[in-house]
């Protein structure tokens, strides 16, 4: 396959569960994508070199950078986002409520970033040591908050899980 | 930020790579995990008109296999799944212990080994563990392959010594002899960022006598490897281990300033570090040869 330029593929992006059939030019980033092709702006966009870690998504379950990946490349993969994580009835993922509750965010520009970063580890969070949570978040900046709330909001998060799940049952 | 616009060319094979670079030359950069090369093309650092990207070749091993005294990885073998890697951990401790420093877990999720050693960054571990244990690459183009040592891929800051039509299809670590020790030191502002200063060792106990290799990143244009004289057990009581460091510190390294760090902090984490690194190591050469 080739793709000059201005021509675009036709790609096949599953986002939170949702195929979507979309045409991209091959040097179009998989955050913009997102955010302007699919319309989902909970993916933030901070420095466009791999720096700050605001645009991680999940790509096939794996965190990655969204703003260095090419949409082109993604084609056939499953792509979850920020927006993936609410249930639309239920509320807060237990992760987001755990962000509320501990103070892990507040102007929320690096939340998503978090959040998609600690999503495959939060379950595990409470037995790692300190050191070893903070190198799993250590591509995140945060530049309003301090890390402190944002460390005892990923720890908590398997907490609120349980005592929801206790609830129900 | 964003890149300027490039032909975008999906091979399925390794020969199709290699007669798209024989037809393309220097107008085509290879597209492995990104991480390097997305951030210069969104700066615009570069703006190559042909991008030739690896990820969709059939066929190629996701993890590090075992050939001939060498662990190797292929082009899409992720830093990530090095890192998990017992053969990696059991075979070739020293890149194990590395792997840890090299970016942040979301990075090495994507960005690949030989990516690493093809970007040739003066501030990156990879091609310092990779000149310290002398391990070698695999070079391939449409008219054939060449195995060069890890001594001669680097020419200059991201400068290899590729010739425009080749590509490196292996990077091949050596698996550690019984006799060996290793060790890895960095300082970084933040961990997972590039070091100001890095050095790996390499230790070899022989009867009493200990030989170090070291090799530093961060402190020239491109990896330096050195070898310390031979040392007695009686240099790790004294200061001789810090002496001689000193003396390569001195005679061999060329940091600059920049607005991370002067000359003269790198110089003085270059003697700290290689003098930890170098009685870790040794320390670890010590008891491997007990066990054996
Ligand atoms: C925020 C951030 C922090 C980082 N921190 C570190 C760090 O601390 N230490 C460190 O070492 N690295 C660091 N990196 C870089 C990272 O390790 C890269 O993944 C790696 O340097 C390049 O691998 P890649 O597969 O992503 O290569 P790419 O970005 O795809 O390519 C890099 C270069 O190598 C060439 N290339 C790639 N594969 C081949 C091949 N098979 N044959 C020939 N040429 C090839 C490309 O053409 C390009 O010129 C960091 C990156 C980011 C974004
Ligand atoms: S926007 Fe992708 S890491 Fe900053
Ligand atoms: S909450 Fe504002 S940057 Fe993190």
């Amino acid at each position: 396959m080739a793709l000059n330029p201005g021509e675009s593929a036709r790609i096949e992006l599953t986002v939170n569960g949702i195929a979507h059939q979309i045409d991209v030019e091959a040097r179009w980033l998989l955050s913009d994508v997102l955010r302007h092709t699919i319309g989902l702006t909970g993916t933030h966009v901070g420095c466009e070199h791999g720096v700050c870690g605001c645009c991680t998504v999940l790509i096939d379950g794996e965190p990655a950078r969204s703003c260095l990946t090419f949409a082109v490349q993604t084609d056939g993969a499953a792509i979850t986002t920020v927006e993936g994580l609410a249930a639309s009835d239920d509320g807060l993922h237990p992760l987001q409520e755990s962000f509320r509750m501990h103070h892990g965010l507040q102007c929320g520009y690096c939340t998503p970033g978090f959040l998609m970063t600690a999503l495959p580890i939060y379950e595990r969070a409470p037995e790692m040591s300190d050191e070893e949570l903070r190198k799993a978040i250590s591509g995140q900046l945060c530049r309003c908050t301090g890390y402190a709330g944002i460390l005892s909001a990923i720890r908590g998060a398997a907490e609120i899980e349980r005592s929801r799940k206790g609830a129900e049952s | 930020m964003k890149p300027a616009p490039f032909t975008y060319h999906r091979p399925e094979t390794r020969g199709e790579v290699d007669a798209l670079l024989a037809e393309l030359g220097s107008e085509a950069k290879i597209l492995a995990g990104g991480q390097s090369l997305i951030p210069i093309l969104n700066m615009r650092l570069s703006s190559p008109a042909h991008l030739i990207d690896l990820n969709h070749l059939h066929d190629e091993t996701a993890g590090p296999a075992l050939d001939d005294g060498h662990v190797t990885v292929g082009p899409l073998v992720r830093q990530s799944s090095v890192e998990r890697s017992e053969l990696v951990t059991e075979r070739v401790p020293l890149l194990a212990e590395t792997m840890d420093f090299v970016a942040h877990p979301a990075i090495r999720n994507r960005g690949t080994v030989v990516g690493s050693i093809a970007h040739a960054d003066p501030a990156a571990e990879l091609p310092a563990v990779l000149a310290v244990l002398r391990g070698e690459v695999v070079a391939r183009s449409a008219t054939g392959r060449r195995t060069i040592p890890a001594g001669e891929c680097f020419r200059g800051p991201l400068e290899n010594s590729l010739e425009d039509t080749e590509w490196l299809e292996e990077v091949r670590w050596p698996v550690a002899a019984a006799d060996q020790g290793f060790a890895f030191e960095e300082f970084a502002r933040r961990s997972g960022d590039y070091a100001l200063c890095g050095v790996a060792a390499r230790a070899e106990r022989a009867g009493d006598t200990t030989t170090v290799a070291l090799g530093y990143l961060g402190m020239g244009d491109v990896p330096v490897c050195t070898e310390l004289p031979p040392l007695g057990a009686s240099a790790f009581e004294t200061d001789e281990v810090e002496d001689a460091v000193a003396r390569v510190v001195e005679g061999q390294l060329d940091p600059v300033d920049d607005i991370h760090a002067t000359v003269a902090f790198r110089t003085h984490l270059a003697r700290r570090l290689g003098a930890t690194a170098v009685r870790r190591a040794a320390a670890k050469a010590d008891t491997a040869g007990q066990d054996s």
